[in-house]
């Protein structure tokens, strides 16, 4: 069961929703609409589905509805039509006091400019959302400084938040919306008013701190660095309609549509893109009780120079070189042990291309790609990690 | 020619009408109006002098800052030796208690206002008209509700002095920035937690400022209202005027001033505070 399921939902602004969503079945168009019934469509026709532990990010240029989006969410902005369950609980339509429920135990959010409340003490900023539950004064200043010690601000808990820089600032409201424990972190251009540097910075804590609290994240960014980095998945919006959900790997190397492509046309694949994304299946490989004679066949089948040895549970051994096998038959050896090459650089799947790209420069040898248990998960040669770098788009061919 | 539209015999029918009618109303309003102004006069004016002032002092030191308390006790003093002490203590109880009751009005419609599009659309054009209106025309009606005294010129001075801490209260909270009002209600706070935990608050320092602009129109209007026998200073003034006694006229203006300059420091320090 997805933790966050939105079905079909609709945002009209205006006074005559009900007209415009009509005339939005028909299929007329935004500007259409707007003509005729002056209501401004935010976001229309929305479907998607968040897993537990997610990290989803809601991507696209200003105006294309994704913090609307996100505000449906909570109801901060009352959704036109359509569905949002939460646990499979639908939450349009409930009553204000169990919305309040909700948004006090499941829904944190995070704000773009901070919004902390100037005129409280950080603590007891974090501890609003404890406070509005009801929660003993003691008892939520308690659990409001140990949330203050995870983000790395607790002997700032006396300042005022006007005292904190930027940073700090939307550290004390990240806190802030993890103080109530909620499952589900809704975050709008969380990161987008602070400078890069300290931007990187946020960005790489709150993969950390993901890695240890297991929230289901919702994030909003118009950044597709930012999103490519934090997201699980990614949702690329335009006038109000997802164009796109996928993995970073499946926007870049398969983009739905021209927009996408033009809008992901600068990202350096390098960057993004891992030893996973271009490695080829280990098919031919050989295992250790082969002879050289299997391993020259296997060889001549596959149209490659070099073989992969592994064990029986498919443990990396070591290559070995066609004109080596060729001369351990010649030699009548029976056994591969002679001839395997076990010094071959081996990387994990999730290297990033940058890293692998001066190890293949300097290697003789296929790189093997093995997990941390040393099984052989795939092979990279040269001409894939090139083949990757130009997307499949661009010419046709796939790059595995 | 043109005929007259006669507007103000409209009015005149109203007043009558409200008169004949609204008597209870009225009455009411007597009751808690002379109830408030009779007790704080009785406040100030029952202890010897010398325990006011040090009661202010020490009251604004504990409220404001030293400075502020200092200048207020010499103020009074300087009154207490004019031999004015006593029309100066009736005119700031009656300005102390029109701002009461002008901020028990105010303060909740200023809110109304900020909450609600209708409401503001419907108040504003009325607080324009109350606040460019001349004040002495507030007296006229004032006197046919409740005859001549310390009531009428109270009511007269809380109709005038409320409209700047309907609209700086209104103003406030609709200056609260929206993130501050989405954050409120993400964290499910209910429409009470909101007003009063993060609107109020940080609108507070435009509230304020409200706040002070109601006394300063307070005090100048219990001047004028002395023309329909509201007492106090204005009575001072007033017979200066006519007397064209230079000496009283301007000792009671003094007094005007000092009394104004102690409430708006007071009350400044407090929208500073608010601020810090």
């Amino acid at each position: 069961m997805a933790k966050v399921i939105v079905e079909n939902l609709v945002k009209i602004f205006g006074d005559n929703p009900g007209k415009a969503l009509k005339m939005l079945e028909e299929g007329k168009s935004k500007q259409e609409i707007l003509e005729a019934t002056r209501c401004t469509v935010g976001v229309y026709n929305i479907s998607f589905e968040v897993q537990e532990g997610e990290t989803f990010v809601l991507m696209g240029l200003s105006g294309s509805g994704k913090s609307t989006l996100l505000r449906c969410l909570n109801r901060l902005i009352e959704p036109t039509d359509g569905k949002i369950l939460i646990d499979g609980e639908e939450i349009t339509g409930v009553d204000d006091k169990k919305l309040r429920q909700i948004r006090r135990n499941k829904l944190g959010m995070v704000f773009q400019r901070f919004a902390l409340f100037p005129h409280r003490t950080v603590v007891d900023n974090v501890a609003y959302g404890l406070e509005v539950q009801g929660m003993e004064k003691e008892e939520r200043l308690e659990k409001a400084r140990r949330v203050l010690e995870v983000v790395g601000l607790k002997e700032w808990e006396n300042s005022m938040p006007s005292q904190l820089s930027g940073g700090m600032q939307q550290r004390v409201g990240l806190a802030r919306a993890l103080a109530s424990d909620p499952d589900i972190l809704l975050m709008d251009e969380a990161f987008s008013a602070l400078d890069p540097l300290i931007r990187k910075g946020m960005q790489d804590e709150l993969l950390s701190l993901q890695a240890t609290l297991n929230k289901t994240i919702i994030f909003v960014t118009h950044d597709l660095d930012e999103a490519l980095k934090i997201g699980d998945r990614i949702a690329l919006m335009k006038d109000g309609a997802i164009i796109q959900i996928g993995t970073s790997e499946e926007i870049l190397t398969n983009p739905a549509n021209e927009y996408v492509e033009k809008f992901v046309e600068d990202v350096d694949m390098s960057k993004v893109l891992t030893a996973e994304g271009v490695m080829k299946k280990p098919d031919a490989v050989v295992t250790l009780k082969d002879g050289p004679r299997q391993a020259m066949r296997r060889m001549k089948e596959n149209g490659i120079s070099s073989i992969f040895v592994v064990t029986r549970d498919r443990k990396l051994s070591g290559l070995v070189m066609a004109e080596d096998a060729l001369n351990a038959v010649e030699a009548h050896q029976d056994h591969l042990d002679e001839i395997i090459i076990k010094d071959i650089p081996r990387v994990s799947p999730d290297t990033p291309l940058t890293d692998l790209i001066p190890i293949i420069a300097e290697s003789r040898y296929p790189i093997a790609v093995v997990d941390e248990q040393n099984h052989l998960k795939g092979i990279i040669v040269r001409g894939a990690v090139l083949a990757g770098m130009v997307r499949k788009g661009d010419n046709g061919q796939d790059v595995a | 020619m043109l005929p007259k539209i006669p507007i103000g015999e409209w009015v005149d029918l109203i007043v009558i009408w409200a008169q004949n009618n609204l008597t209870p109303l009225f009455d009411a309003i007597v009751v808690v109006i002379n109830f408030i102004v009779s007790s704080l006069t009785l406040i100030l004016l029952t202890p010897p002098a010398w325990v006011i002032i040090i009661a202010a002092l020490a009251l604004v030191w504990f409220l404001a800052d030293r400075k502020t308390a200092i200048g207020t006790a010499l103020g009074l003093l300087l009154i207490y030796d004019l031999r004015i002490w006593e029309p100066s203590m009736n005119t700031l109880a009656m300005v102390i208690s029109a701002t009461i009751v002008a901020l028990i009005a105010g303060i909740p419609l200023g809110i109304w206002t900020a909450r609600n599009n209708t409401v503001h659309k419907i108040v504003m054009p009325v607080l324009d008209f109350m606040q460019t209106m001349p004040p002495f025309v507030y007296l006229i009606p004032a006197v046919f509700f409740f005859d001549i005294g310390t009531v009428p010129g109270l009511v007269a001075t809380v109709v005038f002095a409320m409209p700047p801490a309907i609209r700086l209260t209104g103003l406030g909270i609709r200056q609260v920035p929206v993130e501050l009002v989405e954050a409120a209600e993400a964290f499910g706070s209910t429409e009470s937690q909101k007003l009063y935990k993060v609107q109020l608050p940080v609108a507070m320092p435009t509230i304020m400022a409200g706040v002070n602009q109601c006394i300063m129109l307070s005090l100048s209007m219990v001047v004028i209202a002395a023309m329909i026998g509201a007492g106090g200073l204005g009575s001072e003034v007033l017979r200066g005027i006519q007397r064209l006694d230079i000496p009283v006229g301007f000792e009671g203006g003094l007094a005007i001033v000092i009394i104004a300059i102690i409430l708006d420091r007071i009350t400044q320090s407090f929208t500073n505070k608010g601020k810090a």
